[in-house]
């Protein structure tokens, strides 16, 4: 973990959890809180991985299965799972996600770019890479994520 | 404390109220009112703007605004008389003031020429009344004015350096009665160099002789500065006249000498400042005593509308104390409210599904609580309604602007104006309304020659009216002109293929395909409309809101356009029925009733299409669970439950629905700012148990069976007289 | 002692500005929408002193000066007037008023500034 004496490199926290089997992690400037998992209500004709909406304390916010969106097999039902509220452009949005691992801090130097995939659904998604002990984690782009008719409504 | 920019905000929102001001105060000044205080409030509304646009450096703004100043003040003194064509200048001359505004708000400039022609125009009218229009350009200066001096002695004379000066001042009884200390005016000669003063206190009298109120002080001071005459006699500026000053300049070899001054005699005032030693002072025999009895000829005015001719309609106008609040709080509150609602329906659930003795007191007070919380969004709805009047008053520019581009004489005739309507509403009802009144004068009204022909008023009538009907807010354009041209608009149809040929409609028919995207009957592209701006666009607009349009016309009367729109946007009624398992809301205003037919009721067409035979007609049916692209759980031998619902023109479909629930009122929700728009969904809302009920689009729905709902429609009519019961 | 100024506008943006100019300046300032407020708050603030434009509603400018050189109190309170003028005659009509002096809009901060420090003695 970096260290607090470093101020040179503004130091980035980042969400990491569990998707398909594999580490994902967000910004956590831009996550709200985490919940658990809650009956969504499915919208007709939704495109892949838009699970439908669900009530948070009162606002309606859509509810994104990750791992379909980032083109991997749908996350099984499972009472375990957990909804990550995360904002983007002014929008309140849910993922949904396997399970959250922990908190990470890393200074900007550490984050590496993505190499060339073959996945390319995967590869826009992801805005860098982060090692950790145990692996590597994939920074996602929300933008990618979130379904593309919400940004252009007037 | 307000940031410039804050200010500057505020005072667009003030140019606003005063351009609204400036409006209706015209209006009543044209058709009549002509006392002192209408028209007054129209020119200060002009002066305003100007002042206020003074202080942010808006020249444009500025500079048209102070000619438009111009001629109403000299309206306001009775040296132009307003006729028609003058009032139409005033008008016109108000839009464009308004326009400049706006730019003015949005950067956005103005041609120059625009402005210059309108100056011009206003100009010729002072030209007309022999007032020269530059005249009063002698006081208007953009830029904030030092102190002139234009006696002799100007600055420059002497020489820059260190100038000694003698200064004699003598106040008058008017320099204390204005609220001028001497001693405040001495320290600013101080603070120019060295000063030497000298009172001479030789008037005073006996002090049991002494009247308060006669000045008998006077000071010689001599000033070594090195600050020029100009500035010296900045100083004493606001007191010119109020008092016998002499500044001289002093040669360096000059003895200290007293210019010999007359004593003010006891009661004498001087009304001149001289500048050469040489001149007397010219001495008035005016009573001191006199000056604070100038005053007192203007008492206290009571706070008063003292026009004797003060009508019913001034009056009316002192406004209600108000609040200004931000918008956002009202939101927060109207939210806070709507989950308050939710709420309750949660609580009233719950105790239902207990098993509680009849008459228990918690269902009373859950009943309590149901009309508390009603009440209490019926109050915070009202904070958010807005009359209408500000809508309808722009409309009146419209309306000039399209009779002026038309070559057309029109009015707008202006009802109910005071009905209110939510905020957002009004917004979102701008377009629609501007179009569908150009739309008036351009395509509803004859022109001048043909109605004088035809025995009607030169001028077009258009009348635009708002009110409340059942739970809904009915606003109705009509023009008296030729009513719509049926046979024409059929041909049109015709030939556009939007109706087989050889198919009657009936008027309704017609008239609903005006509202096809498209559709225009004028031949030729007019400067208002036929810019692709069709009733298709207005009809989307207001079914957004979740409201109707409707036509009715007369041939040689007119044409009436007839809106339909909900009170408040938050807050709808709504039928809970279940859909594929899922449980939606429909909008009651939708709903015409609910059927459980019998089997012979329902007939199929083709392989998925169905019809229901009720009272003689034969409905769509729509499997809206299908069109919303769920699995159906709908036994498909088993008769269906229906709703039966209106569509936007009138034309009705059944909808199967595997449940019907209850009626409540639902809180929208909107999907927009978090996700977007979805085909057949207008809305969401919470329900008691904290899930998520979509609000269906019953027309979109409806409509996604079929493309082209008119040509269906008409094919389904020429089977009616088919053998009943296809298979 | 800060100095209290009352300016009386029916421009809510030049109330604001007055305000504001006023208050960055170390004073403090009450405002009232038209001579007859201006009047009524004129009594409850005592203000050091006023500054009021000439064309209000219900009550003009001259009407503020004269109700309070008529007044009970504070007759001799400082009062200058807001003018879009600057000729001579305007000088000579508000002196004749009672006005102590004048500030031509639009102002410059630093001159309403000075014009209120010149009529109350105050120096920031």
């Amino acid at each position: 973990m970096a260290s607090t004496e470093m101020q040179s490199q503004a130091d980035l926290e980042f969400v990491t959890f569990c998707v398909g089997g594999q580490s994902y992690s967000i910004d956590i400037a831009r996550i709200k809180e985490i919940r658990r998992w809650a009956p969504v209500t499915p919208l007709p004709h939704a495109p892949i991985g838009v699970l439908g909406v669900m009530n948070l304390r009162g606002s309606v916010i859509p509810i994104y299965d990750l791992a379909a969106r980032l083109g991997l097999p749908g996350t099984p039902d499972n009472p375990r799972n957990v909804i990550v509220v995360a904002m983007h452009g002014g929008q309140t949005i849910g993922l949904l996600v396997e399970s959250v691992s922990k908190i990470l801090s890393v200074s900007r130097d550490l984050i590496q770019s993505t190499p060339d995939m073959r996945s390319d659904t995967v590869r826009q998604s992801i805005t860098g890479l982060i090692t950790l002990d145990e692996g590597m984690t994939r920074v996602i782009d929300l933008a990618a994520v979130v379904h593309e008719q919400a940004m252009a409504v007037a | 404390m307000a940031s410039v920019n804050s200010i500057r905000d505020t005072f667009f929102e003030e140019c606003e109220e005063l351009l609204e001001a400036l409006s209706e105060g015209l209006a009543r000044m044209e058709a009549g009112t002509r006392d002192s205080e209408t028209v007054n409030a129209v020119f200060r509304a002009v002066h305003s703007i100007k002042g206020g646009a003074g202080a942010f450096a808006l020249a444009d703004l500025v500079a048209f605004a102070h000619r438009f100043e111009t001629v109403l003040d000299e309206v306001r003194s009775g040296r132009i008389e307003l006729d028609t064509d003058g009032f139409h200048m005033m008008f016109r001359s108000a839009d464009h003031l308004s326009d400049l505004v706006a730019a003015a708000r949005s950067g956005a400039p103005i041609a120059a020429g625009v402005t210059l022609a309108f100056i011009v125009a206003l100009d010729d009218c002072l030209d007309d009344h022999d007032i020269d229009p530059n005249a009063t350009d002698a006081d208007f200066n953009f830029a904030a004015i030092p102190f002139e001096f234009d006696g002799p002695g100007e600055a420059g004379d002497y020489p820059s350096g260190t100038a000694v000066f003698d200064i004699t001042f003598c106040p008058h009884a008017g320099l204390y009665a204005n609220g001028h200390e001497p001693a405040l005016l001495i320290r600013s000669l101080a603070e120019l160099g060295a000063l030497t003063t000298e009172l001479d206190a030789s008037a005073l009298p006996d002090w049991r002789e002494l009247d308060l109120l006669t000045p008998y002080l006077r000071w010689q001071m001599r000033l070594t500065t090195q600050a020029d005459l100009t500035r010296l006699h900045e100083i004493f500026e606001f007191v010119e006249g109020l008092c016998n000053l002499d500044i001289l300049p002093v040669r360096a070899d000059q003895p200290d000498d007293t210019p010999d001054m007359p004593v003010a005699a006891e009661g004498a005032t001087v009304e001149t400042m001289t500048e050469n030693p040489t001149d007397q002072p010219r001495i008035e025999p005016v009573a001191v005593p006199g000056q604070p009895a100038e005053l007192r000829l203007q008492p206290a005015v009571p706070p008063a509308k003292a026009s004797p001719d003060a009508n019913p309609q001034t009056e009316s106008q002192a406004p209600n104390p108000t609040l200004r609040v931000d918008l956002e709080r009202v939101d927060r509150l109207i939210n806070a409210v709507g989950e308050l609602i939710t709420n309750q329906a949660a609580i009233a659930q719950r105790v239902e599904e207990m098993t509680l003795a009849t008459g228990a007191e918690i269902k009373t007070d859950v009943e309590d609580y149901r009309l508390l919380a009603r009440d209490l969004q019926e109050a915070v709805m009202a904070i958010r309604a807005q009359p209408v009047k500000p809508l309808f008053q722009r409309m009146l520019r419209i309306v000039r602007e399209a009779a002026d581009a038309t070559g057309k004489a029109a009015r707008l005739v202006i009802v109910g104006e005071s009905i209110e309507v939510d905020k957002t509403m009004i917004e979102r009802l701008a377009d629609p309304l501007t179009h569908m009144i150009r739309n008036a004068v351009d395509h509803g009204l004859e022109s001048t020659e043909a109605r004088i022909a035809a025995g009607k008023d030169a001028v077009g009538t258009i009348s635009l009216s708002a009110a409340h009907r059942s739970g809904r807010v009915l606003i109705t354009i009509r023009d008296d002109g030729a009513g719509l041209d049926r046979p024409k608009i059929l041909e049109i149809a015709r030939r556009k293929g939007l109706v087989p040929a050889e198919v009657d409609l009936t008027d309704t028919e017609i008239d609903a395909l005006l509202f096809l995207p498209g559709f225009s009957t004028a031949a030729s592209v007019s400067n208002l409309s036929g810019r692709g701006v069709g009733l298709d666009v207005v009809r989307a607009a207001v079914a957004a809101l979740g409201g109707r349009v409707s036509i009715a016309s007369t041939p040689g009367q007119g044409t009436e356009f007839t809106i339909s729109v909900p009170l408040t946007l938050a807050v709808m009624d709504g039928m809970v029925v279940s859909v594929a398992g899922q449980t939606v809301v429909v909008p009651i205003a939708s709903i015409l009733e609910t059927i459980r037919p019998e089997k012979g009721d329902i007939n199929r067409i083709g392989t998925s299409e169905s019809l229901l035979s009720i009272r003689g007609r034969f409905i769509p049916v729509v499997d809206v669970a299908r069109c919303l692209g769920f699995a159906s759980t709908i036994d498909s031998q088993a008769t269906p439950l229906l709703l039966l619902v209106e569509g936007e023109d009138q034309d009705h479909f059944a909808l199967i629905v595997d449940e019907v629930h209850d009626q409540r009122q639902v809180v929208i929700k909107g999907l927009d700012n978090n996700y977007g728009s979805v085909a057949g969904v207008s809305a969401a809302t919470v329900l008691g148990n904290g899930q998520i009920a979509l609000i269906l689009d019953t027309d979109v729905i409806a409509n996604q069976r079929d493309m082209a709902p008119p040509r269906t429609w008409l094919s389904t009519q020429i089977t009616e007289d088919a053998p009943h019961g296809l298979n | 002692m800060t100095i209290k100024v009352l300016a009386i506008d029916d421009s809510r943006t030049i109330r604001s500005l007055v305000q504001k100019v006023m208050e960055d300046a170390g004073f403090i300032c009450v405002c009232a929408e038209d001579g007859v407020h201006g009047v009524a708050r004129f009594a409850e603030e005592n203000p050091d002193v006023v500054i009021t434009d000439i064309n209000m509603p219900n009550m003009d400018g001259y009407g503020v000066i004269a109700s309070i050189r008529n007044g009970k109190t504070n007759r001799n309170v400082p009062i200058l007037v807001l003018t879009t003028e600057s000729a001579d005659h305007m000088k000579d009509r508000a002196r004749k008023a009672g006005a102590t002096g004048w500030i031509v809009k639009p102002f410059e901060d630093a001159t309403i500034v000075s014009v209120v420090q010149r009529v109350t003695g105050e120096r920031s």
